[in-house]
């Protein structure tokens, strides 16, 4: 058979992550430590477990209704207002997702049609482009700057914005850079979009990861609240990566029509998974805070160890990433974490994988152990101090 | 500075480094707030806590519950005070309830446990009641897990 000529164009023309190449490395090497992985490293607080191993008890194992259970999306609003101060309707506006992934590709595929444009500020998390692209779409990528904090500018929205333009994501606390959107930065992306009809799909998966200051959803801006479509989970504020529990949030209109595609695509969200996280968005706030503590400690602690050993990096305020400047090393991303690991042992992400704007830069997740952090600053040091001086002799 | 103290009942391995970074601090006043914790005994110490049920050394550790008659002017804490002086007592609490003390001991054996409680706690004049109960096996000390845990298998996933 020849499946190129049977497989679609679309996803012929989805270009697969150059991530893997490492990543195969990385399995062989047993010993390797790894600020690569993008997950929390705590188990899900054990009442949130336990909640789903009770539901399996009493043996609901059985659909939901197709938004999800109306208890779970009534604490998701509940939950929603009393820490973020967003109002949604339960019954109409929530839809409960195969994690936040789902939402994102629902929301794609609801909202383009073909030739419509996608801005995309990168570096950001790897998803939103191939969606796009499979939806129809044509993803438009706008370069963030580190002098900036990799925020995005009103300057930089209004360049890339096109008579296409439908959709601008805002993937903020952002992986892989950990910057954030605050108040007066979303209000100058409003004053940009005021007039226009472009939509935004908020990607909040990061929002209880903020340190020295609350998050801020663009729903939470009067002038941009009705064309916000919001995609949160539980991964990152729980700890619940396997369970894969996202929803999404916004205009009726829209949601209605994300439900549609999810009733046909999904069905429902896994029942166990569904009755884990009423516990955590009823008794979880407290698991919330404590983690954020313990990485809020680790995040001080790896940004100064890399200042100290000579890699510039801004201050990331959101998710769990320090996104260090590597260009004064000479390397690129790809280079220099291939040469990392292989003679220290150590995993961090090349930037490159995060889109064009990511070259020059590389992604050290610090949801791992002090331990760990401690002992791969110490090989980062090692690295870079024998990477000199074998630059000072060849030079 | 309640979060230096967080951090080192967490894991007192920390550095100093290390702890400055995590609660904000410089190293010096880390240091310098360290020493006037210990000053002051609010740090009361540094330990390991080991399970020696996977070494070689045999222990035995009883929970012993005390019943005294308490003491005019001193209350308790005299009596308390002479079981704690012996080296085998390893904690000495006052509970509400039923009872007086916990008084938890350690010996290398059953033999050496039994000996202490006989001759030397039941022995004290104001002490007027003894319940032994021996630690089987020690499940969780101190939030510390005993049985080793399985993890789950790593995958490598681009998220």
């Amino acid at each position: 058979m020849n499946y190129e000529h049977l497989l679609s164009t679309r996803i012929q023309e989805v270009k697969p992550s150059g991530i893997r190449r490492f990543f195969d490395i990385l399995e062989e090497m047993k010993d390797a430590i790894s600020l690569g992985i993008g997950e929390p490293d705590f188990v899900t607080p054990w009442h949130i477990r336990d909640a789903g191993i009770y539901s399996l008890e009493k043996g609901f194992t059985k659909y939901t209704a197709n938004a999800g259970m109306a208890e779970l999306r009534r604490e998701i609003a509940s939950y929603l207002d009393r820490r973020f101060d967003l109002q949604y309707d339960f019954a109409s506006q929530i839809v409960v997702t195969v994690g936040g992934s789902e939402g994102i590709d629902l929301a794609l595929r609801c909202l383009l049609n073909p030739g419509d444009e996608a801005i995309i500020p990168v570096p950001s998390f790897v998803c939103y482009g191939p969606l796009a692209s499979m939806a129809g779409g044509t993803p438009v990528y706008l370069q963030l700057k580190a002098e900036n904090e990799f925020r995005l500018t009103a300057e930089e929205l209004k360049s890339a914005i096109t008579p296409r333009t439908k959709l601008l994501v805002l993937p903020f606390p952002c992986n892989p850079t950990g910057g954030i959107m605050e108040r007066e930065d979303l209000e100058a992306i409003a004053q940009v979009l005021e007039g226009t009809e472009i939509l935004i799909l908020s990607d909040e998966i990061y929002a209880e990861l903020t340190y020295g200051q609350h998050h801020v959803s663009p729903a939470n801006l009067p002038q941009l609240h009705d064309r916000t479509i919001i995609v949160n989970g539980f991964s990152k504020s729980h700890a619940m990566t396997g369970w894969r529990m996202g929803y999404v949030c916004g205009p009726r209109e829209i949601i209605q029509q994300m439900l549609k595609l999810h009733q046909f695509g999904i069905m429902s969200a896994p029942t166990m998974s569904q009755y884990a996280a009423v516990e955590a968005m009823r008794s979880g706030d407290g698991d919330i805070e404590k983690m954020r503590d313990e990485y809020d400690g680790r995040r001080r602690y790896l940004v100064e160890g890399l200042r100290r050993i000579g890699l510039p990096c801004f201050e990331p305020r959101g998710a769990f990433y320090v996104f260090p400047d590597i260009r004064g090393t000479g390397l690129s991303s790809d280079d220099f974490c291939e040469r990392f690991l292989m003679e220290e042992k150590v995993a961090v992400i090349s930037g490159a994988a995060f889109g064009p704007g990511g070259e020059g830069f590389v992604r050290c997740c610090y949801a791992t152990s002090m331990r760990d952090i401690s002992e791969a600053l110490t090989r980062m040091d090692n690295f870079l101090t024998n990477l000199r001086k074998k630059q000072a002799r060849q030079g | 500075m309640s979060k230096l103290l967080q951090l080192l009942e967490e894991d007192c391995t920390l550095t100093p480094e290390q702890l400055a970074s995590m609660a904000g601090m410089s190293v010096e006043e880390v240091k310098a707030q360290i020493k006037k914790y210990e000053d002051d005994k609010v740090i009361l110490g540094y330990k390991a806590i080991v399970d020696w049920d996977r070494t070689e050394r045999e222990a035995v550790t009883a929970l012993i519950e005390v019943r005294v008659t308490p003491q005019r002017g001193d209350g308790f804490d005299r009596v308390a005070e002479r079981i704690y002086q012996y080296d085998e007592v390893e904690s000495v609490y006052l509970m509400s309830g039923a009872y007086d003390l916990t008084v938890i001991i350690s010996g290398r054996t059953l033999k050496e446990v039994a000996q202490f409680v006989g001759e030397r706690l039941s022995t004290l004049e104001d002490v007027t009641g003894t319940a032994t109960h021996f630690i089987l096996h020690k499940y969780k000390e101190k939030h510390l897990i005993f049985e080793k845990q399985e993890q789950q298998a790593k995958e490598w996933i681009f998220s």
